[in-house]
């Protein structure tokens, strides 16, 4: 199984790069004076068992292909999930349509030539699993099985998924650059529901890697999702107040993913981000360092070169406190009179520096106050910083956590809420593209009775 | 209100279009079906689907991207008991349909080949055109479109600093053929147009929102219509200029008319869908027959209102869409269903199995979900409320099924001070219990009105689009997220 799939990535690449070229070609001849494609194909299956029984077995295979052309500096985009010869050269002509209705952008346009990867580092980011659906279910069945047996409160499911994928992106511009690598992902996950006096909480736990010899076992996923849920159970409403909060890791990388949309390009440009003109300043607590790093081997966010093939490279974006950069792709760069980053598409692996402490000592120092479980709702404005969501977690006294809460709120501003940053820990969650440990923060309003 | 459409007419132009242009007859599809009905396989089905859409993004004055995609595919699935075998293809081919069936089949063990009822066309409502919507405008008067409401925007105030404007139409065909002899064909046009504004004044900056769109052409964004949507955006950021910080704590809430109908569809909607129900992990499981919210509240989800953005002629397993009522004077009647959860549960589909695309298994979704208008005047309900909240508009919400808790986040509310609206206050999320809060309706308007057609569903990484209504609502309880504190 493994090494068909195996071999059809590597087919892949090749029909891929002609897909690529051929596009490139059919957009110089209908005169278009840039052009770039991305071309992805990806193959896989995930399998859900829930109850020790089978529930789905699904298997995928996606292939797209989208292109960008520019007629001087107006642009046309199409994409098509259809690769034969004649929809390409559809959704070439049909770019090339769009581009005569743009209007004349001097900032529209490929990336800078010089900016452009010159070499592709091997990041070690392809590992295909050697694994069967029968394999997979009996993985997802081990799972489940240490999540329903975790505690007798465990009482009904919603299963446990491992599923494995593997993926090609081919890029390649009208400046001649053509760049290639192959990605694998594999995931275990198990959600459970657990029920005591007539109510129910559910949780889940999960873990994602590249090679499926850095997945922990199944049974410690399923344990942990056991763990996690039956912790929840009990949950009463807090008092209004004010106190410290203390966002676990898994949590915490949502806190410093609002720092990634307000540094993106576009935001800073159109003006709807809180940190507009913060370059420079300081933007966190001192003690707070962040880097980004696109090349750490194995890491969910690496990337040897951005969506518009500009090298990635190593940098320091936080130094205690003060922000050093921006995320910036080729168009809002120019538009705001600087450089690429390397960051078109995202950013790439941000690693949080943790301030020394452990989890407990988190605790410790917060003394009394809030630890989050789980964050809910879209209430961050992007614009202002206002930040209110939904909330359930655990109180705290003594720097020990006492009860389970829930159906409550947790507000604050989050330029306050990043210069309050107490301490970061070194429990560091890897599991996507911002790298950090839990994180204290001084204060927050919550919401409850 | 719905008229039948002669089955074959849809049908027969969908297959040509889906079928015939990809070399696929009639024995090729018994074949893929017969190839997943195995062993105990009790349903399988092949959903064809092939949708192009377009968009037009204006920023700067300037329209700076159109962009184009085509998708398509077949997705097949074999169904035993509770287990599903799913695999897609984005070849619409007949080697790549038969080599998906062989894969989705695998689901079960090997054993005498199942039977394929034969094909009856299903007639589906008629609640939209037909029509491809992207060539409903010409790309020039797009872009006159856009680059007007920009101007008169701008006009508008001089505040506005910053205007984002985008037009997007889909043209959707499907085509569904099932073992248990279903056979249907829907032609979904959509479209929308959605516009944000920054204003500034002084250092204070705030983004206002405003959009619409439905199953219909562009021909519905009219001068005037456009002209509606930019003035809404302008001044709900304008508003939001003086907002003072939220409360937090527990108060009484009134709910404007319209897209706060987000409520239902996060504190109710979810919870009463089949599958959370079967499989006992939702809240409100085992309790039909129950009370759940005051008598003044009837909620209804309804697939078959014309030209609305959560409808569906038949939904993405041939089933024709209904309306039905999820709670009727405060009693939980029913649960949404599609085939397979309804047959699990003994009962029958009600027309909302929906899926984001052919790469993707059909769930029990939401189309429009709403709450019938009651006796109040809004103005009454305001007028009633000596301390609390009124909340006119929304962004998005979230529900944890399990435990019944949900979120909604406010982006224009204001404070009630003696019936009277007070100041505006900051975005603040409130959150409640779903098989309680409507327990708390004490006060329902006689205003019911729909949401202009914006509203997108996430469930297990699958979007939909859907919409969400209901009259102005006072709630005697919800907990609000501000950072102004407790309320003495």
């Amino acid at each position: 199984m493994s090494t068909r799939t195996a071999l059809s990535l590597q087919n892949g690449a090749a029909t891929l790069q002609d897909k690529v070229n051929d596009v490139l070609r059919l957009a110089q001849q209908l005169g278009a004076s840039q052009a770039e494609a991305n071309a992805n194909f990806g193959t896989g299956f995930s399998v859900n068992v829930r109850l020790r029984e089978v529930e789905t077995l699904s298997h995928q295979r996606d292939q797209g292909l989208s292109i960008t052309v520019w007629l001087g500096h107006r642009k046309g985009s199409a994409s098509t999930s259809d690769l034969r010869p004649d929809a390409i050269e559809e959704s070439v002509r049909k770019a090339c349509a769009l581009a005569r209705y743009g209007a004349e952008d001097p900032a529209s346009g490929l990336a800078d030539v010089d900016r452009l990867a010159k070499s592709i580092p091997e990041l070690s980011l392809y590992h295909p699993w050697a694994i069967d659906p029968a394999a997979a279910i009996d993985l997802a069945t081990t799972c489940e099985a240490a999540a329903l047996d975790f505690d007798p409160r465990v009482t009904n499911s919603e299963g446990a998924s491992v599923s494995t994928s593997e993926s090609l992106r081919v890029y390649g511009n009208s400046h001649g650059f053509r760049g290639s690598y192959p990605e694998s992902d594999h995931s275990i996950s198990c959600s459970v529901v657990a029920a005591e006096d007539g109510a129910m909480e559910t949780d889940y736990e999960y873990a994602v890697a590249r090679a499926a010899a850095d997945l922990p076992s199944p049974a410690e996923i399923g344990a942990e999702a056991g763990r996690r849920t039956v912790a929840r159970l009990g949950g009463t409403k807090l008092e209004t107040c004010t106190a410290p909060v203390l966002f676990p890791a898994r949590v915490a990388r949502g806190l410093i993913g609002h720092l990634l949309s307000a540094i993106s390009g576009g935001a800073l440009y159109r003006k709807s981000s809180f940190l507009v003109d913060a370059l420079g300043k300081p933007v966190f607590a001192s003690r707070v360092t962040i880097d980004e790093q696109p090349h750490l081997l194995k890491a969910l966010a690496s990337a040897p070169f951005d969506n518009e093939g500009v090298a990635t490279s190593e940098r320091r974006l936080v130094d205690a406190g003060v922000l050093g950069g921006y995320l910036l792709g080729s168009y809002y760069a120019r538009k705001l009179g600087m450089q690429s980053t390397g960051n078109s598409g995202g950013a790439h692996n941000l690693v949080v520096h943790s301030t020394g402490e452990t989890f407990a000592d988190l605790l410790k120092t917060m003394h009394r106050g809030l630890v989050i479980a789980d964050l809910m709702g879209s209430g961050v404005n992007p614009v202002t910083g206002d930040y209110s969501r939904g909330a359930s977690g655990f109180w705290v006294e003594n720097g020990q956590i006492q009860h389970p809460v829930t159906e409550i709120t947790i507000a604050g501003n989050l330029k306050d809420m990043f210069l309050g940053i107490q301490g970061i820990g070194t429990d560091v969650d890897r599991r996507g593209a911002v790298l950090t440990g839990s994180i204290l923060l001084e204060q927050m309003a919550i919401g409850g009775s | 209100m719905n008229t039948v459409v002669a089955p074959e007419t849809s049908l027969a132009r969908v297959r040509s279009q889906v079928l015939d242009a990809a070399g696929i007859a009639d024995h090729d599809l018994e074949r893929a079906l017969g190839a997943l009905m195995r062993g105990t396989v009790d349903n399988a089905d092949l959903y064809f689907q092939v949708s192009r859409q377009e968009s037009w993004t204006l920023e700067d004055g300037i329209v700076k991207e159109g962009a184009h995609s085509i998708e398509q595919g077949v997705g097949v699935r074999a169904m035993a008991g509770e287990k599903t075998g799913f695999a897609y293809s984005d070849e619409l081919l007949v080697p790549a349909l038969l080599q998906a069936s062989a894969a989705a089949s695998a689901i079960v063990r090997q054993g005498q080949q199942g039977r394929v009822q034969a094909w009856e066309p299903r007639a589906g409502h008629r609640l939209y055109a037909p029509i491809d919507p992207l060539p409903t405008l010409t790309d020039d008067d797009k872009v006159a479109l856009l680059q007007r409401i920009d101007s008169e925007v701008r006009a508008l105030d001089p505040r506005v600093k910053q205007v984002v404007a985008s037009l997007a139409a889909a043209h959707e065909v499907v085509l569904v053929c099932a073992s248990d002899g279903a056979m249907a064909a829907d032609v979904r046009p959509l479209v929308r147009f959605n516009i944000s504004v920054i204003v500034e004044q002084g250092d204070k900056r705030e983004q206002g929102y405003a959009g619409g769109g439905g199953r219909f052409g562009y021909e519905y964004f009219t001068p005037a219509q456009v002209l509606e949507y930019g003035r809404e955006a302008v001044r709900q950021a304008v508003v939001n200029l003086d907002a003072v910080p939220a409360p937090s704590g527990e108060m009484v809430v009134v709910l404007g008319p319209g897209w706060p109908g987000v409520l239902l569809h996060e504190a109710i909607g979810h919870g009463l869908e089949g599958d959370f129900n079967r499989k006992g992990t939702s809240a409100f499981t085992g309790r039909i027959g129950e009370r759940v919210a005051s008598d003044l509240c009837t909620v209804v989800d309804d697939g078959t209102l014309p030209n609305r953005r959560g409808s569906l002629n038949v939904d993405d397993e041939g089933t024709p869409t209904r309306n039905t009522v999820l709670i009727e004077n405060g009693i939980l009647r029913g649960y949404l269903q599609d085939k397979m959860n309804a047959r699990l549960m003994g009962t029958e589909s009600t027309g909302n199995g929906r899926r984001q695309s052919f790469a993707h298994t059909p769930m029990p979704r939401m189309t429009n979900t709403y709450m019938l208008a009651g006796p109040h005047h809004p103005d009454e309900i305001i007028a009633s409320v000596k301390k609390g909240v009124y909340a006119r508009n929304f962004g998005g919400g979230q529900v944890d099924i399990t435990s019944g808790k949900f979120v909604f986040s406010a982006t224009e509310a204001y404070r009630i001070e003696n019936g009277k609206l007070g100041a505006p206050i900051r975005d603040a999320t409130l959150v409640g219990d779903g098989p309680t809060v409507l327990n708390r309706v004490s006060m329902v308007g006689n205003d019911l009105a729909l949401d202009t057609g914006i509203g997108v569903c996430g469930k297990e990484g699958q979007s939909v689009p859907v919409g969400v209504g209901q009259p102005t609502l006072r709630i005697d309880g919800l907990t609000i997220g501000g950072t102004g504190g407790g309320d003495e």
